[in-house]
């Protein structure tokens, strides 16, 4: 319990001394879990929504792989990834390995298939009947799509909102191509990661009480777009 | 029918009572150990521990980390008996009373790592401290553990001999109620240069072979990088052999006035043990690709 409340503490501490680099930490964490999030959720979307409505040989068994994607251990695709980064990979030449573009390119790997998925199964659960109206009423295939995302929103949103979390707990990829290094890719996780291997438990946590106070704040954000219109 | 009430009445029980009595005698002697990886990935505890139990009976069950986590381990009374090098501390360890004694066993020697063009010009430098300030002037990139491990209190130590001016980074936290700090040492204004990633040596290693940067390494597991893996590294000794490099393992027994439960006798005959002529030799005659890695620090030669 003492490890507890030293860590509440620490953390409130840490927070009340504008501690620099734990600000630097906490910048680097947001901004790479946002833009993976951002892009994922980009092409996610409209991903989940082309396979949901799209008829075509296969689509089932490209679900059923969708959705062991998100079985996917981050080592995996660490080390995928990995393999064309470094310095004898294909892509070596651009210096990619240890920045923050190659967290953005991992992690966007981890939560596509989430989005894809979680879109797909809230499309799914949207009535028939919202499409075949908007078709007699007029609508285009594009003005019908707009319908059904509008609908569905509620689920895609929830969809962005578990794969960021997914993102900003993350921590394998994040220490395997981030690499830890301090003012440039050393995110939350890692920073706690690394505190535990320095036996500084308390640090480790004090981290981790702040994570989930700023995921709580996002998700604040978030639960605004979801149901501004529902409640 | 005779023979099977033979088999259920006898010898399974006797099977049965002889499993249960060698269970408890192997749990007797099982003692828990944290220790740093160089030890275990350099193979050396390959080499010691099995020979340790057909001289004592003792098992060791290792536990390999990094020396800050080794030696919370032993604060925490996770484990018996700790395995570490990063003397300044183990003497801390020992005057605050979580360990009983600092049996000296051997030492290796660090060794700073580069790319072959050695761009700051590090080879041939008087001794290790002008090296590191050749890095520091060259500006060339350097990456440190930054984990608080042996090697990373090495370095620090070794960067205030250099006269390069350091800054020295505080994080204030609170134990047990108290206001603490974790401190850190490193250059003035090198965020440039100086890259802190706060992992193992072999992920440093890899790192530092990637950026083509300068780093502090001991040379066991730098040898094990550069021979020991089918993907071999680029990295260089750029430097060696100063007396500052030498790098000292100690190991120290838990204290079982603060931690009653550690098995504490166990844990001081495996002490002794790695001090015996015996385990000395075995030090000493240890090679890894041909080399010797560490100096038994207890023989007579």
């Amino acid at each position: 319990m003492d490890l507890l409340t030293d860590s509440f503490l620490s953390a409130i501490l840490l927070i009340a001394s504008l501690d620099s680099e734990v600000f630097s930490i906490v910048w680097v964490s947001l901004k790479v879990s946002g833009i993976s999030t951002l892009l994922a959720s980009l092409m996610g979307a409209p991903l989940g929504f082309l396979i949901a409505y799209g008829s075509f040989k296969g689509k089932r068994i490209l679900i059923v792989c969708l959705n062991t994607m998100l079985a996917f251990p981050t080592v995996v695709i660490g080390l995928f990834v990995y393999s064309f980064i470094s310095r004898r990979g294909i892509f070596g030449p651009f210096d990619l390995l240890y920045t923050q573009k190659a967290i953005i390119i991992g992690q966007f790997i981890l939560i596509l298939p989430i989005i894809a998925t979680l879109t797909i199964a809230a499309i799914s659960r949207i009535d028939e009947r919202y499409r075949k109206t908007a078709m007699t009423l007029g609508a285009n295939r594009l003005q019908t799509a707009c319908v059904i995302f509008r609908e569905a929103r509620f689920g895609i949103v929830a969809a962005v909102i578990a794969a960021f979390g997914r993102v900003i707990a993350e921590v394998g990829i994040s220490m395997m191509l981030g690499g830890n290094a301090k003012g440039f890719t050393r995110t939350m996780t890692t920073a706690m990661a690394m505190e535990y291997d320095k036996g500084e438990f308390i640090l480790a946590v004090a981290l981790g009480i702040i994570l989930l106070v700023l995921s709580f704040g996002i998700n604040l954000v978030f639960h605004f777009f979801q149901g501004r219109t529902r409640t | 029918m005779k023979k099977r009430n033979l088999i259920l009445k006898v010898i399974l029980p006797v099977i049965a009572i002889l499993l249960i009595y060698g269970i408890a005698l192997g749990e007797d002697k099982i003692i828990k150990m944290s220790t740093t990886t160089s030890t275990q990935a350099s193979g050396l505890l390959d080499v010691l521990l099995p020979e340790l139990e057909k001289d004592t009976g003792i098992r060791v069950k290792v536990f390999a980390k990094g020396t800050g986590a080794a030696i919370r381990d032993g604060m925490d009374g996770n484990v018996d008996v700790i395995f570490v090098h990063a003397k300044k501390s183990e003497e801390e360890f020992i005057k605050e009373g979580y360990g009983t004694k600092r049996y000296a066993v051997m030492h290796n020697d660090f060794v700073i790592l580069g790319p072959s063009d050695d761009p700051a010009g590090i080879r041939g430098q008087s001794n290790a401290a002008s090296a590191l300030a050749g890095i520091a002037q060259a500006k060339a990139l350097f990456i440190s553990r930054g984990d608080n491990s042996g090697t990373h209190a090495k370095e620090q130590a070794l960067w205030q001999i250099t006269g390069v001016p350091l800054e020295t980074r505080k994080t204030e936290i609170l134990k047990e109620g108290q206001k603490g700090e974790i401190c850190f040492v490193f250059p003035e204004n090198s965020k440039d240069w100086y890259v802190s990633i706060g992992q193992g040596m072999g992920k440093t290693i890899i790192f530092a072979d990637e950026k083509k940067a300068y780093t502090l390494a001991d040379r066991g597991t730098y040898l094990k990088f550069k021979y020991g893996r089918k993907e071999s590294i680029d990295l260089e000794i750029v430097y060696e052999g100063d007396s500052l490099l030498n790098n000292p393992y100690g190991v120290i027994p838990i204290n079982p006035a603060r931690h009653p439960h550690v098995k504490h006798d166990l844990a001081e005959q495996f002490a002794k043990w790695l001090i015996s002529p015996k385990a000395q030799s075995l030090i000493k005659n240890y090679r890894l690709m041909g080399e010797q890695l560490f100096y038994p620090d207890n023989m007579k030669r």
